[in-house]
């Protein structure tokens, strides 16, 4: 691994920490409920992104599926937790 | 020459790292604007910025990285792209809906007006379609 890579990866790294901080300080500071659920999709994207910038670190493809994972998952909880706003319930 | 195929090429350490960096700062500028911008109606545009540019950036890096690593072409990753593009949409509408039916419920006094010239007096309240389908 060259030091470009290396450091590119570090720094990737570190950007991808203060974007989950803010989107954490949103979702505990956030007014209302929608606010929070915004945050949390944010949240579980930048998760995601850094499961594969770990995936490249560590050269191996199984960080690959555990993205894939949390952006499934992320998705249909992002969805259910807006139904349950706009409705009141999930299934209904 | 020969021995470089053994590990990545000095071209794909580059790309990838440069790639990484760009999609991990489009990523930090998005979620920096969601804690930053005043009202929830402007803070639903910020993620959309890590959510298209910052995976379509990092995906590309994996692509690249992986495919240089001398074991074939290394597609999987375009399914994030893909699947987070199609749906990072349909949580914003889903999340746009709940913030304007709670704000028809409880009236918000940040909720977007439209411009006067536009839409005159009926400024707060939302197109009357989604409202016979969304009272419960």
């Amino acid at each position: 691994m060259t030091p470009i890579l290396f450091w590119g990866l570090k720094a990737a790294l570190f950007l991808l920490a203060v974007a989950m901080l803010c989107a954490l300080a949103r979702l505990l500071i956030g007014p209302t409920a929608q606010d929070r659920v915004i945050a949390l999709d944010c949240l579980y994207i930048n998760g995601m992104l850094m499961m594969l910038v770990l995936g490249i670190v560590y050269a191996s493809s199984v960080y690959f599926e555990a993205a894939m994972l949390i952006a499934l998952f992320g998705f249909v909880g992002s969805t259910a937790m807006a139904k349950f706003l706009l409705r009141g319930e999930v299934i209904e | 020459m020969n021995d470089a195929l053994a590990t990545s090429p000095l071209w794909a350490d580059i790309a990838t790292a440069v790639l990484v960096v760009v999609g991990a700062s489009f990523a930090a500028v998005g979620s920096f604007g969601l804690l930053r911008m005043p009202t929830f109606y402007r803070r639903i545009h910020t993620p959309t910025l890590g959510a298209t540019l910052g995976v379509w950036s990092i995906t590309l890096a994996t692509i690249i990285f992986f495919s240089t690593q001398g074991y074939g072409l290394f597609l999987h990753a375009v399914l994030i792209s893909f699947f987070v593009g199609l749906t990072a949409p349909i949580t914003t509408i889903f999340v746009m809906r709940v913030a304007l039916f709670r704000d028809r419920r409880k009236p918000n006094p940040k909720a977007p007006v439209p411009p006067a010239s536009s839409a005159p007096s009926t400024a707060p309240t939302p197109p009357a379609a989604p409202a016979t389908t969304e009272t419960p």
